[in-house]
């Protein structure tokens, strides 16, 4: 057996063994995925709303029918104007509209539960269009890419952007920091095994768990979670094993950049995970935040990577379309990549 | 003779701290070579340096003829080396991590078992148990055998027996010695003064400088001048009153007894005769033989 | 009950499921004494020493520590004893006022008898100049010896001491144990662990434990002419030789 196959298996070993973590690694993204595609959904149901009514007319009528019909809202009765307050603080209601007639038109005021503003912003926007239904000119909205609107689409790309380098980043660099401590990794170095040799036996095993994960994902979105299958999850394979390769530099930068285990967590959890979630634009678009955090998140390699996989696993476009992505992501590999082993070897 | 070890002028800086202060000494090939010296002396940092991990800021050291520098490479192929710590794969077994460590230096296990057969004796009969799950004195020839599995000419064991009881250290110097009558060089380290005497020589060091180097009979000599031993029924009251006479020079504990170092003046008699005044019971004192502890806490005094 | 027995333990036994990690020890010591508690790693002196601290409790057997009965009373035994161990003594970012400040506190102590203690301790060690320094900057040998002062500030019965001298210089162990011999002048018990066995000698009574047993225990005098042996070393080599257990 060659160095290199005798260090692979002593890695392999080593997860094996180590069943506990492997099995979360292997679960949690099913578990994600089934979380974020179907259990948690940005879409607003049964919002419960109370209308006041101080003269009733034809059009009043109309608009409480329209309301009461409406499958998105909970229509909790008429009350009058005192009421309103009361029923908002307690929680029984999530919106009131008051109609009120000046000058012969019907003007109509709309108060929310912006407690949860996601919730008030899109039933606010519900009940506009239900109040102004039939009034002006007609929008025919027409949906691309997501017609039925499903927030797994959406996710998909993010759970993927967030789980490599959750696995790439911090288990390669909490595992070479765990050889750090205990003192096996001197006795490596002081071996006639050439420090790449070491390396790259390190990224190896978390480079193959990564393509198991990368094939139970995306059998998971395209069967259970329905998203359309098509050739480009040729494209989809290729960028996330670039971003794979990318998220394994980085944890072996973090490794030579810290001394202990906890640390190594702290880093790859708080300088990677937090700012992936927050910043990549999988909760939050990037297009609403303000220009410095823009800027902030062109370092982060998950908001090109998902922005990548929004294009080619959801919108289906050719490969030319995320060029950008893509050249930057290798960039950025490139640069990780040089730092890390140039940091490595500095050691001595 | 050919050196194994051969450092000179040797010196490391962390910052202000200077942990390894122009070491020079040599240690000849086929010899059990003892490095003396507590926490903090440099001990580490030298291994560190002798074993490649860290370069030196200034002198330089070669280890079985290859500089711990220019020639790292080869160097490495040649050394076995034991850390501090136990250092091995706790959730592989004992035939993993010997198979493993083989692996690295390309060699079989079968190869150079004979080596460490002595040492594997009663580790033969678990090879499937996990290297966490040994005791600690079985850790500790597992990493020995492991460090000696390529067969290397120098051995470098950084404090092996620290935190061991005294039959697992008297079991592990046996080891050692046999390891020697194979022509292996053996360079260890210790905070245990009495197992300098299980040495060859040795190298006293403190604070990054070495004392004194030499065979351990060799540096005792002469200690015994003017070194009595002391003791009485309360030994508290006795050590203060005995520091407390003219012509004593330093006053310690030593197991039962003190040990009393004394300026060439001094009158054993009269000294009894005052001791036994202050109201001490039992008071004897007769001359004492110097060890290894005595030089280093003799030295290190001297140091300052 | 004897005021001057401070530790009493009679056929102390813990067992793990089937493992017997202390095996029926028993053991008296007397007030202002040096026990020295030696055994082979394995042999079950930490597991002895966490039942004596209170920290753990026997599966059979009694005893009690400071007067105070060691399944009952184990919180009244935590406020009358003191621990220190070489692996954890002291905070390092800590100076070496606040952390003898800190352990007085925790052990009820309040802020004028911590200063009179406090200032009393530094002139005595010799540390006046050392009261703001961080405890990571100063020397082993003054962190061993402040260790053992934030263990000793609150007078303890008796304070326990697990292999405090280890990897220490022989000038500074001996420095150490002038302090140990100080306190027992002054009437504090001291139950002390160590792998040096020269430092067995310093004991007023020494026992052995050999898996989980007390299979010697006497004064060091009292041993070495029982095995017929020059030297502790000895002594222990020859009772220790056919243990079982490692750790």
């Amino acid at each position: 057996m060659s160095i290199f196959q005798s260090l692979i298996k002593k890695e392999v070993l080593h997860l094996v063994r180590d069943f506990r973590t492997v099995t979360v690694v292997l679960v949690m993204p099913v578990v994600l995925l089934s979380l974020f595609g179907f259990a948690i959904s940005t879409e607003v149901n049964n919002v419960r709303i109370v209308a006041v009514v101080e003269q009733h007319t034809d059009e009043t009528v109309q608009i409480i029918d329209r309301l009461r019909s409406n499958a998105y809202f909970t229509f909790e009765g008429i009350v009058p104007f005192r009421d309103v307050d009361g029923l908002l603080r307690k929680g029984r209601v999530d919106a009131a509209v008051v109609f009120r007639t000046e000058d012969g038109r019907l003007q109509h005021q709309i108060l929310a539960d912006a407690s949860n503003t996601n919730m008030a912003q899109t039933s606010t926007a519900y009940l506009e269009s239900a109040i102004s239904y039939g009034t002006g000119p007609a929008v025919v909205s027409h949906t691309l890419y997501n017609p039925q609107l499903k927030s797994a689409y959406n996710f998909v790309p993010g759970i993927m952007g967030m789980i490599f380098i959750l696995i790439c980043a911090m288990m390669t660099s909490v595992s070479i920091v765990n050889e750090k401590e205990s003192g096996t990794m001197n006795l490596l170095l002081v071996s006639p095994v050439r420090p790449r040799t070491i390396i790259l036996s390190k990224l190896v095993p978390y480079f193959l768990l990564s393509c198991v994960i990368l094939t139970l994902v995306l059998v998971l979105s395209y069967t259970v979670l329905g998203l359309p299958f098509s050739f480009s999850v040729i494209h989809v394979i290729w960028v996330t094993i670039l971003y794979v390769i990318l998220a394994l530099g980085l944890g072996l930068l973090i490794s030579t950049l810290v001394s202990t285990q906890v640390a190594a967590l702290l880093v790859s959890g708080v300088m990677f995970m937090i700012p992936v979630v927050l910043l990549s634009g999988m909760i939050f678009p990037v297009e609403n935040m303000p220009p410095v955090l823009q800027w902030l998140t062109c370092a982060i390699p998950a908001r090109w990577y998902i922005s990548a996989m929004r294009v080619l696993m959801v919108q289906q476009l050719p490969v030319s379309y995320v060029l950008t992505e893509v050249l930057i992501l290798a960039g950025m590999t490139l640069l990780v990549l040089a730092l890390a082993i140039r940091k490595f070897n500095a050691k001595r | 003779m050919r050196c194994a070890v051969e450092i000179q002028g040797l010196t490391k800086r962390y910052g202000k701290l200077v942990a390894l202060d122009h070491v020079s000494f040599s240690v000849p090939e086929g010899t059990l070579f003892g490095l003396i010296g507590p926490d903090g002396a440099g001990k580490t940092t030298l291994y560190q340096i002798l074993t490649t991990l860290l370069g030196p800021d200034e002198g330089s050291a070669t280890v079985a003829g290859w500089d711990v520098v220019k020639d790292y490479k080869k160097l490495r192929a040649e050394i076995g080396y034991m850390p501090e710590r136990f250092s091995l794969y706790p959730d592989l077994t004992v035939n993993e991590n010997l198979q493993f460590f083989a692996s690295l230096f390309g060699v079989d296990v079968k190869d150079n078992f004979d080596l460490i057969a002595p040492i594997f004796d009663q580790l033969k009969n678990f090879p499937n148990r996990r290297a966490g799950a040994l005791s600690g004195g079985m850790k500790q020839k597992l990493a020995l055998g492991c460090a000696l599995i390529h067969r290397p000419k120098v051995l470098l064991l950084d404090e092996p027996t620290t935190g061991v009881d005294a039959v697992s250290r008297g079991e592990f110097w046996d080891m050692l010695a046999t390891l020697k009558e194979n022509g292996i060089t053996i360079l260890v380290s210790t905070s245990y003064m009495d197992e300098a005497e299980r040495c060859e020589r040795i190298a006293l060091i403190n604070k990054g400088k070495i004392l004194d180097v030499n065979a351990p009979g060799r540096l005792i000599e002469g200690l015994d001048q003017n070194l009595y031993n002391a003791s009485a029924k309360e030994m508290y009251p006795l050590l203060e009153a005995l520091r407390s006479l003219p012509d004593v020079r330093d006053c310690y504990t030593f197991g039962a007894t003190l040990h009393v170092v004394t300026d060439d003046g001094f009158d054993l008699d009269a000294a009894m005769c005052r001791l036994r005044q202050g109201g001490l019971d039992d008071v004897r004192i007769w001359p004492a033989k110097g060890n290894v502890e005595d030089l280093f806490i003799q030295l290190a005094k001297n140091d300052g | 009950m004897d005021k001057e027995i401070v530790i009493s333990v009679k056929e102390l036994t813990k067992e793990f499921g089937s493992f017997t990690a202390v095996d029926h020890i028993t053991l008296q010591v007397r007030r202002g004494e040096i026990f020295g508690f030696l055994g082979a790693n394995g042999a079950g002196k930490t597991t002895a020493m966490r039942m004596l601290c209170g920290l753990s409790f026997p599966t059979s057997g009694s005893g009690t520590v400071a007067g105070y009965d060691i399944y009952r009373q184990a919180e009244e035994i935590k406020r009358h004893i003191g621990y220190m161990s070489q692996k954890f003594s002291l905070y390092e970012n800590l100076t070496v006022w606040e952390n003898l400040n800190l352990f007085a506190t925790i052990y009820g102590m309040n802020a004028k008898s911590i200063r009179e203690k406090a200032d009393a301790a530094f002139r005595a060690l010799g540390m006046e100049s050392m009261r703001h320094v961080l405890v990571r900057e100063i020397p082993l040998g003054w962190k061993q010896k402040l260790a053992f002062t934030a263990a000793t500030l609150h007078s303890p019965e008796v304070v326990f001491l697990d292999e405090p001298t280890g990897g220490v210089d022989p000038a500074t162990r001996r420095k150490f144990w002038e302090m140990i011999y100080r306190s027992s002048a002054e009437g504090m018990t001291v139950f002390v662990t160590t792998h040096y066995l020269d430092e067995a000698e310093y004991c007023h009574r020494v026992s052995i434990m050999v898996d989980g047993q007390i299979k010697a225990l006497d004064s060091p005098e009292g041993l070495k002419r029982q095995y017929h042996a020059e030297t502790m070393d000895e002594v222990f080599r020859t009772v220790a030789k056919d243990a079982k257990r490692g750790d």
